[in-house]
């Protein structure tokens, strides 16, 4: 199953990865990071296509995209 | 299970300074992801400008020179007269290139160097807290223009790819937007294509990306997509100013 | 062996620069130092160089800011307006400690002025000139000869001690033409690990000028004080001529200082015991020599192209120890060896008490 990962240190919370992901797969969580930010979590691994568009869209360049195929992420 | 798309390695592993949901952090990663696509970071050089991306030197796993305010175009023409076989880009906000680096960038383009600009337009000083830019939109209101810009007192708006298009020396010029995954993707391959045509030795080139700014535009990261998208686009259309292939 | 040509000043500025390694000039056109870009635009080409001529001085600048982070001797002169446009480059230079040689052929100001001789961008090229606690070192050649040594020492210096360098005349020297030689001089070019240059291999390298948490700008000031320090404990540089037995002391420099030595001659005729302090390096001002020097004098007499500029110090050095007397021409004019003469003559009499 593909997945993503957010780097805590890195996310601001600007919430567009959640506004762009097709599935929906990913939401706030109620952790934040020790700039005070509250940081984005998938909360759906089923759901997530790896995609890769979240980590295109993410201004902070947290997220990382896995995947099983080769198959780039559209670039 | 493998990581398929991760930092770049032309990022250097710091976080930005750039407030949440600003724009400038999705050109800065399409900007790296072109110089590890192209196997060119050992390299090349960049510039950074006086804005908000002055610490762009601080964010680029390349050698970096910082330029005094506009003078990007001017550092990076020495630059590359020096290292004509290096890759040279410069990253420049409206402010700085638009406004006090005038000169600079009409000079660089008809001399036909042979450097890539990155230009982030959001239509407002962001760095100095959200005043009239050369490309504010006549209506809109900053810090310096209360009212509103309006035609009387601050004339128009400078389109910069229309006004460069017809300098000989350009060899590729695209606007491109950042507000929706399509149009990045469509700007990463303007941006590519840009640093490939430099590869090739064709000339100047610049892509201008529509950018946001949402701390001094007072919205939130997903509102001023919105108003990126309905309000600047009518005005700054994206599309290929000058290709010469 | 000697190999004398006949050579302008402003030419041979630009040989200088050849001979000293450099090959990259930027520059935008202002008299009185046009035959500078005019030959370099023609011999740059031919030893594989870069002339370019920019659109201002201040992308000029930039451009030698550019050129000296990537490594390279760079070059670029212009005249007192111009250099006055450059001034923020400048500083960017300083607090990025890039090497450059900046030539000032001066004219007569404020404002556009005219292309005559004038010294009044001394305030300007030794007390920093753009903003911020930083200092060019300063050369003032009064000689064809001397331009050429200034040239290639300032690159040298430039080099040694990573700061801008400037040279600093007038355009009756640029204009001026001499015999002059080129000998044999090799430039020491140095490795310059830090220049922007591809991070093929090692670490990327970053150039800037900003600090931003003030901690670290103190600290990169204090550095920069350091250096200046140093410079100023090793790079003094002065001729004394004449001053063996003198009890008056003309203080100048440049092309100021040879109308000085002719005064001089005329007056030692006449038995007058009058010697000559010329300036070399402006700044590091060579106040150690000076302070010397004042102690065996009656009287020191400064003579510039000017209100009256350097005179504040040789004034700091003095320390109210001799009289100063000055004498300026200002907005082009300069002063005739016989008007030096008989002011000398005119101090003479009054220390050895023939007036009243
Ligand atoms: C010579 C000079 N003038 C003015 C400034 C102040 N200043 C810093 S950033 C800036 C505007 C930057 O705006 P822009 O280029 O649009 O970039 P943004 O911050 O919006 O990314 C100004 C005016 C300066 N640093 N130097
Ligand atoms: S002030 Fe504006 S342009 Fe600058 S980082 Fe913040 S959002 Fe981005």
């Amino acid at each position: 199953m593909p997945f993503i990962k957010v780097r805590d240190d890195l996310c601001k919370g600007c919430k567009l990865c959640i506004t762009f992901c097709p599935k929906q797969v990913i939401r706030m969580s109620d952790r934040l990071n020790p700039k005070g930010y509250y940081v984005a979590e998938l909360f759906d691994k089923e759901g997530c296509t790896g995609c890769g568009i979240c980590a295109r869209m993410c201004p902070d360049v947290a997220i990382s995209v896995y995947r099983e195929d080769k198959k780039e992420v559209p670039a | 299970m493998k990581v398929v798309y991760e930092r770049p390695e032309s990022l250097l592993d710091v976080p930005f300074t750039y407030c949440p949901g600003c724009t400038h952090g999705i050109i800065h990663r399409m900007v790296a992801d072109t110089l590890d696509d192209l196997g060119i970071r050992e390299r090349t050089i960049g510039v950074s400008p006086v804005g908000c991306s002055v610490f762009a030197y601080e964010f680029f796993n390349c050698d970096m020179v910082a330029a005094a305010h506009g003078r990007a175009p001017a550092v990076a023409t020495g630059i590359k007269r020096v290292h004509p076989d290096k890759i040279v880009f410069t990253y420049q906000g409206d402010g700085d290139l638009a406004a006090i680096g005038t000169a600079e960038i009409i000079h660089a383009a008809a001399r036909g160097e042979n450097i890539t600009v990155i230009f982030a337009n959001n239509v407002i000083y962001g760095m100095t807290g959200g005043q009239m830019a050369p490309t504010t939109l006549i209506g809109q209101k900053t810090d310096t223009t209360p009212y509103g810009r309006s035609v009387e007192a601050n004339g128009h708006p400078i389109r910069v790819c229309e006004l460069l298009s017809s300098l000989d020396g350009v060899a590729y010029l695209e606007r491109v937007s950042t507000h929706d995954p399509k149009h990045v993707l469509k700007a990463q391959k303007a941006i590519k294509k840009a640093f490939q045509y430099q590869v090739d030795g064709k000339g100047f080139t610049l892509i201008e990306l529509l950018s946001t700014c949402p701390s001094n535009w007072g919205m939130n990261p997903l509102d001023s997509l919105k108003w990126l998208e309905e309000s600047m686009l009518p005005y700054y259309k994206p599309g290929v100013y000058k290709d010469i292939g | 062996m000697s190999n004398k040509v006949l050579m302008k000043g402003n030419e041979a500025i630009g040989e200088a620069a050849i001979t000293a390694g450099c090959r990259h000039f930027f520059g935008y056109p202002i008299t009185p130092q046009s035959e500078l870009p005019a030959y370099l635009s023609k011999h740059m080409p031919k030893v594989g160089g870069v002339f370019l001529q920019a659109e201002s001085e201040v992308a000029a600048i930039n451009m030698v800011y550019g050129a000296a982070a990537a490594g390279a001797r760079v070059l670029t002169s212009s005249s007192s307006p111009g250099i006055s446009l450059k001034q923020e480059g400048i500083s960017y230079l300083a607090s990025s400690e890039l090497p450059a040689v900046i030539c000032n052929v001066m004219r007569a100001g404020p404002g556009l002025g005219t292309i005559q001789p004038a010294q009044a961008d001394y305030f300007q090229a030794v007390k920093g000139g753009g903003h911020g606690d930083y200092h060019n070192i300063v050369l003032a050649p009064e000689s064809v000869q001397e331009i050429i040594d200034h040239v290639r020492l300032g690159f040298d210096l430039s080099d040694k001690y990573l700061n801008p360098a400037m040279i600093l005349l007038d355009g009756a020297l640029g204009q001026m033409m001499e015999p002059v030689d080129f000998g044999d001089y090799k430039p020491e070019l140095q490795e310059k690990p830090w220049a922007a240059t591809g991070c093929k291999g090692r670490k990327m390298n970053a150039i800037t000028s900003i600090h931003i948490d003030p901690r670290d700008m103190e600290a990169h000031n204090i550095k920069l004080q350091e250096k200046y320090s140093k410079i100023r404990e090793s790079e003094q540089k002065c001729e004394e001529w004449m001053l063996e037995d003198a009890e008056i002391m003309v203080v100048a420099y440049g092309l100021c200082a040879r109308i000085c030595k002719s005064a001089i001659r005329v007056c030692r005729e006449k038995g007058i015991k009058v010697g000559l302090f010329r300036l070399i390096s402006l700044w590091p001002f060579p106040e150690k020599k000076l302070d010397k020097a004042i102690d065996k004098v009656k009287e020191v007499f400064v003579v510039e192209l000017s209100a009256g500029q350097m005179i504040e110090d040789v004034k700091l050095v003095d320390n109210g120890r001799k009289p100063i007397t000055f004498h300026g021409r200002m907005g082009g004019m300069t002063p005739s060896v016989e008007d030096i003469s008989d002011r000398i003559e005119l101090i003479h009499d009054r220390i050895t008490q023939k007036v009243g």
